[in-house]
């Protein structure tokens, strides 16, 4: 600070840039805020309801995911897709491409995986269907997301905008196609309108299969990322697009590259969803369950880091899980109430960036004054 | 064809308010993707307001028009600001990342305003809404007497009128003042306009709030004027605020192209109720129209790529002096 006699006041802190954190430091910062936020969540469930107290709130949490082993594999399950769509957007956002489309391309690979599975399901033997089933799939979701990022490549067209409107025409198209197939005016595709034959096959239960498909799109984006050329690649765009270009990467083809990847595992999640063996596995409107979104933030939280992206996935499929409980241990009515809880931890954590990047420094008193 | 053209000018005025919103919001330099859960807000806000202000009035069916409309848009506006002040406070104090807290913030608004509308008792609701949309989409009194001049032009209620008014109103203060020119440049370089002198994180704070609020007056018109006071679910308004965002590019951030461009875009929205809807096929043909046409025009934008149409310079960057 200068040393004028005409300096009247001085702010009372300052902020400036730190140094890295050490890594326990983080966690502690992560989850305290973490703790922080369901804390306040706790609390305004006790107020909104007229009997309980913010305990109460914890303990229905755990009971809603531990209650039983049927709730624990579902939560599995939903971790395990909300992991594979974050993996799908992890090598999209290391190159700073806002794929806001993760919903539009699960739904686009759902639709094509469900279009397979009518057009084929009994005519062809069931192997097929399914070998189909995940090629269309993949190379839907892939297209829906290639498309921005063409416009993106060429003529630099803000892709959040153009993913975002396609998740719009996704549903769109999931609409048109109810419509043509579903008979009768309702606007709902039922199970028993798919064939049996040609769907994803059982193993083990119904969950297993789409926890073991996760956890691969997990491991092969781990490594891709980590340890191939690609994933280098990418990393370099993302960091300064005239540095890449300048050691001969070619941009355009990389961002069209990573981005037709990312839809890809978008569609098999969107195959995944849609053509389980079991009831309300069909395609509808909702199918993507606004996982898309859900990932974008994930994704975030995680630094971009697959193992700290797994420990968010877990974090927030654990809340959705065991919210209901907590609504029901409460009497709450609103149906959102896991939205609200969950909006207010994505607040603390996003909060955790500046304290993990900035310092506050308090003005001290003068005593020592000249 | 007068009936189309009404309900499109008045579904517009949702999309303008959530347009103007982001509009305001964005020349400071702040892409807010929280206008769709503020949206949500306004409409948790506004419709609390006016369902207490119901129920404390002794003959609910004849409540003062004035005190309604006033009540309804002062709550819309105040739960705008407890939003806009979150996002605002997380991306200018903290400067935190503006897309996703923008995302988180639409998660959050969503989840608060499903709450708030559960808090209401039902069927006390569906009957005061009922009524209070009545008040709030009254026309002008002599529109009757107008003929079709009338009817295109008088028939509205005053949340349209005022939203008109809200874009001329910004579009004039944007070009015309020095609060407008100081607020474009935080807009397109925060650093130079702190070098002389504007109080940067003054302005950022003032445009995020006000676009928030105006957004959030586009929820509580979108309920008690648009749908007569139906609310079953908030995703019709976040779909509403998703494309008003769209609509900023579509009107290459200009308040006077956002009242043309609402206008097409609830033509658009409202088309299919005015086409031949006996097959499925054709209304969920329809209702892609809005969206495609908004890729084209975001497209048609990138691909001309000239000056005079592009999004302010520093939008999406947070500032922070000492990287200077």
């Amino acid at each position: 600070m200068v040393n004028t006699k005409n300096i009247v006041r001085e702010p009372l802190f300052h902020v400036s840039k730190r140094d890295e954190l050490s890594f326990g430091k983080k966690t502690i910062v992560y989850v305290a805020s973490v703790f922080c936020a369901l804390l306040i969540g706790a609390i305004i469930c006790s107020i909104a309801s007229p009997k309980g107290n913010p305990v109460m709130f914890f303990v229905s949490l755990f009971e809603g995911v531990f209650a039983s082993s049927r709730s624990i594999w579902e939560m599995l399950r939903d971790m395990a897709l909300l992991l594979s769509v974050s993996m799908a957007l992890l090598p999209a956002f290391k190159m700073r491409f806002w794929n806001l489309g993760g919903n539009g391309q699960i739904l686009m690979g759902g639709l094509a995986a469900n279009v397979c599975l009518i057009t084929l399901g009994g005519v062809i033997g069931d192997f097929w269907v399914v070998l189909l089933s995940v090629i269309a799939s993949m190379v839907v979701g892939a297209i829906w997301a290639v498309i921005p990022a063409i416009f993106k490549a060429l003529f630099n067209a803000n892709e959040s905008l153009f993913t975002l409107m396609m998740n719009y025409i996704a549903q769109c198209c999931v609409t048109l196609f109810i419509a043509i197939v579903v008979k009768g005016g309702s606007s709902v595709l039922t199970d028993d309108q798919l064939p049996q034959g040609g769907r994803l096959p059982i193993v083990g239960n119904q969950f297993l299969l789409t926890i073991i498909v996760g956890a691969l799109i997990f491991g092969f984006m781990f490594i891709y990322t980590k340890y191939t050329k690609g994933g280098y690649e990418l990393a370099v765009v993302g960091d300064s697009q005239n540095t890449a270009k300048y050691v001969g990467i070619k941009v355009k083809s990389v961002i069209i590259r990573t981005l037709a990847i990312s839809g890809a595992i978008c569609g098999i999640v969107g195959l995944l969803v849609t053509s389980g063996n079991y009831a309300n596995a069909a395609i509808g409107v909702g199918s993507a369950k606004n996982m898309g979104f859900t990932a974008i933030m994930t994704t975030w939280l995680g630094n971009c880091n697959p193992i700290m992206i797994l420990v968010s996935c877990a974090l927030v499929s654990f809340i959705n899980k065991g919210m209901p409980q907590v609504r029901m241990a409460f009497k709450l009515k609103g149906e959102s109430f896991s939205n609200l809880v969950v909006g207010i931890i994505y607040f603390f954590i996003i909060a955790c960036s500046f304290i993990i990047q900035y310092k506050i420094t308090f003005s001290k008193k003068k005593k020592e004054a000249k | 064809m007068i009936m189309f053209l009404q309900n499109a000018i008045r579904c517009s005025a949702a999309f303008m308010f959530g347009c103007l919103g982001e509009i305001i919001t964005e020349k400071s330099g702040h892409l807010n993707l929280g206008i769709p859960g503020i949206m949500c807000g306004g409409v948790a806000g506004g419709c609390l307001s006016c369902y207490l202000y119901m129920g404390a009035i002794p003959d609910y069916t004849q409540p003062s028009y004035i005190l309604l409309l006033l009540i309804g848009i002062i709550g819309a506006v105040l739960s705008g600001v407890f939003l806009g002040s979150i996002y605002a406070f997380l991306t200018v104090t903290l400067k935190c990342n503006q897309n996703i807290t923008g995302l988180a913030l639409t998660i959050f608004g969503t989840g608060f305003t499903d709450i708030v509308m559960q808090l209401m008792d039902v069927t006390k609701r569906k009957q005061y809404f009922s009524i209070a949309s009545t008040y709030i989409a009254k026309p002008l009194p002599f529109a009757q007497n107008l003929g079709w001049f009338g009817e295109l032009f008088l028939s509205y209620g005053a949340l349209v009128y005022l939203a008109i008014a809200l874009c001329i109103a910004t579009g004039i203060i944007l070009k015309k003042t020095r609060v407008g020119l100081h607020l474009r440049a935080v807009g397109e370089n925060p650093a130079a306009a702190d070098a002389v002198g504007i109080k940067v994180d003054t302005y950022k704070y003032g445009s995020i709030l006000t676009g928030s609020s105006v957004a959030a007056i586009g929820g509580f018109f979108y309920v008690m004027d648009l749908v007569q006071g139906l609310y079953n679910q908030y995703q019709p308004v976040e779909a509403v605020g998703w494309l008003a965002i769209a609509l900023v590019i579509f009107t290459l951030w200009r308040p006077y192209l956002a009242i043309a461009g609402s206008v097409l875009f609830g033509a658009l929205y409202t088309v299919s109720n005015f086409m031949d809807v006996s097959s499925q096929i054709t209304n969920a043909l329809i209702s892609f129209i809005p969206y495609v046409v908004t890729v084209i025009v975001l497209l048609s934008v990138s691909v001309i790529g000239s000056k005079n149409v592009q999004p302010p310079s520093s939008l999406g960057l947070n500032y922070f002096r000492e990287d200077r």
